[in-house]
């Protein structure tokens, strides 16, 4: 059972480690690289509170091992914004009582990022479909997609403006 | 979780050596996690070359096994000529899930029933003659055909639905490196008195690529899934059905049954019955009453039969025309 070596890049820099083939990426992420944004909620592929970004799409990263990570792009919640620089998700989130006990929030703002990225201009419904793997056991969910939608106008506006 | 070695694969004929393959590995992880399964070996296939493409096949598509359930789904060839698997897909997990599950795994992934993943309960699946705590259990997701003594767990799969109904088949490549084609209903086995043994693939062996016939050019594809609540959740009953009418009646008709048996369930005497008639609701009550007639399910998923029989004939009105489609109904029309 011996150890592998494990070469990511995460939220734009290169990592490199040993890795238990059965770890999984949420526990390298949280434990070997201190990335705590990424919550563990079910640990069973349910809830998405681990949900990141890997080589472009959301993956529920208590549902990958580290080992099939190797190689890949990881973005965390880490990845998208600061406290001195809010992403629009995180502001709009603030803005319309996206949060309420704040569990869930890390993984339904990746979640969100890359669904407006797929789809930037996204119906109510769209939204409530490509949010359906992520829970909110606040059952905060009528705020939660208010933000997503406010975020999507507000990311298009900038985008007309800077054209 | 056990321990285990780690392998990838990067080249086919390295399957053959043996250990579990793991593609998305969406299913394999709960399972391993909950040590209902246990391998020494997990074999990573992501990295074969060419099991990663959707092209055409003769008038057909061939859809590589490692081909994720996103991509399937958001493919226009597949949402212009097969809408009714596009559609059987987007019916199930989340988005996130939909990401890494594949093609091939989706069609193994293993059933649900609660006394399978848990391991303080007998289940023959889990270790063959260890009996059945669905027997006497509490089971309202049970399978209603096709069950044994021995298991009457059911097939969760939406993607498997859709594609039976497609009539699809599967390319399983074997340990000496020849491939074989199976139809998607002799692909899996029925428990009898072994429940262990879930598809004709045999240790050793891969999924290689899934085969799509012609598309039926004009018909109208529907898949109903009828569950708990509006998304998220595995089916209760589905019912998917391909039609085209011609002048006035049933021309072409395929129809399979999702969460009621061990496999994706389809009955060619219930189809073929209605094939040349013109469609009438006593027609189709008769149909769905004849899909269901003479079997006893587990009382829990019992009310699986009356509800299987609604959805048969509200699909039915709705591929024939016969009456307006349900509001959010899943109909689409296939064109070439």
């Amino acid at each position: 059972m011996s150890k592998m070596h494990i070469k990511m890049t995460v939220n734009g820099q290169k990592k490199e480690l040993l890795s238990e083939p059965r770890q999984l990426l949420i526990h390298v992420l949280r434990e070997e690289l201190g990335l705590t944004g990424p919550h563990i909620g079910c640990e069973t592929s349910h809830c998405g509170a681990c949900t990141v970004e890997m080589n472009g799409k959301s993956v529920k990263s208590c549902t990958v091992f580290a080992a099939q990570a190797d190689g890949a792009e990881v973005t965390t919640i880490e990845g998208l914004g600061n406290p001195d620089g809010l992403h629009v998700l995180q502001e709009m989130f603030k803005e319309h009582h996206g949060l309420q006990c704040g569990f869930c929030t890390p993984g339904m703002i990746t979640r969100a990022h890359r669904l407006l990225q797929e789809n930037p201009n996204p119906t109510e419904e769209e939204v409530r479909f490509g949010m359906a793997g992520n829970l909110c056991r606040c059952t905060g969910y009528q705020n939660i997609v208010k933000a997503i939608l406010a975020a999507a106008a507000e990311m298009n506006s900038a985008k007309e403006a800077a054209q | 979780m056990r321990p285990f070695d780690y392998r990838r694969a990067e080249t086919l004929d390295s399957v053959a050596e043996g250990g579990r393959i793991i593609a998305g590995g969406t299913n394999l992880l709960d399972l391993m996690k909950l040590q209902v399964e246990i391998p020494d070996t997990l074999v990573d296939i992501n990295r074969i070359a060419g099991l990663d493409r959707i092209e055409p096949q003769g008038e057909g598509l061939r859809i590589g096994a490692l081909v994720t359930n996103t991509e399937v789904a958001a493919d226009p060839r597949i949402r212009a000529g097969y809408p009714v698997l596009a559609r059987a897909i987007l019916a199930g997990a989340s988005g996130q899930i939909r990401n890494k599950a594949t093609t091939g795994g989706n069609l193994l992934q293993r059933t649900r029933c609660p006394y399978f993943y848990d391991p303080a309960m007998a289940c023959n699946k889990r270790e063959p003659g260890a009996g059945c705590s669905a027997q006497g259990g509490v089971g309202r997701m049970l399978a209603v055909f096709g069950t044994s003594d021995a298991c009457l767990a059911a097939h969760p799969s939406d993607m498997a639905v859709g594609l039976r109904v497609l009539e699809a088949r599967v390319e399983v490549r074997g340990t000496d490196g020849a491939t074989r084609q199976l139809a998607l209903e002799d692909f899996y086995c029925l428990p009898g008195d072994r429940p262990d043994i879930e598809s004709v693939v045999q240790p050793g062996e891969i999924i290689t690529a899934v085969i799509l016939p012609a598309p039926v050019a004009g018909s109208v594809q529907s898949y109903r899934k009828v569950r708990d609540r509006a998304s998220y959740a595995f089916a209760l009953v589905s019912v998917a059905a391909v039609a085209t009418m011609r002048d006035g009646r049933i021309d072409h008709l395929s129809l399979a049954y999702g969460s009621v048996a061990p496999r994706p369930w389809g009955d060619d005497a219930v189809t073929d019955a209605l094939v040349g008639q013109a469609p009438d609701a006593g027609l189709f009550r008769r149909a769905a009453d004849r899909l269901t007639a003479g079997h006893t399910p587990h009382p829990d998923a019992a009310y699986k039969l009356p509800l299987l029989r609604r959805s048969l004939q509200s699909v039915l009105h709705e591929v024939t025309g016969l009456s307006e489609a349900a509001i959010g109904t899943d109909k689409a029309e296939a064109f070439a």
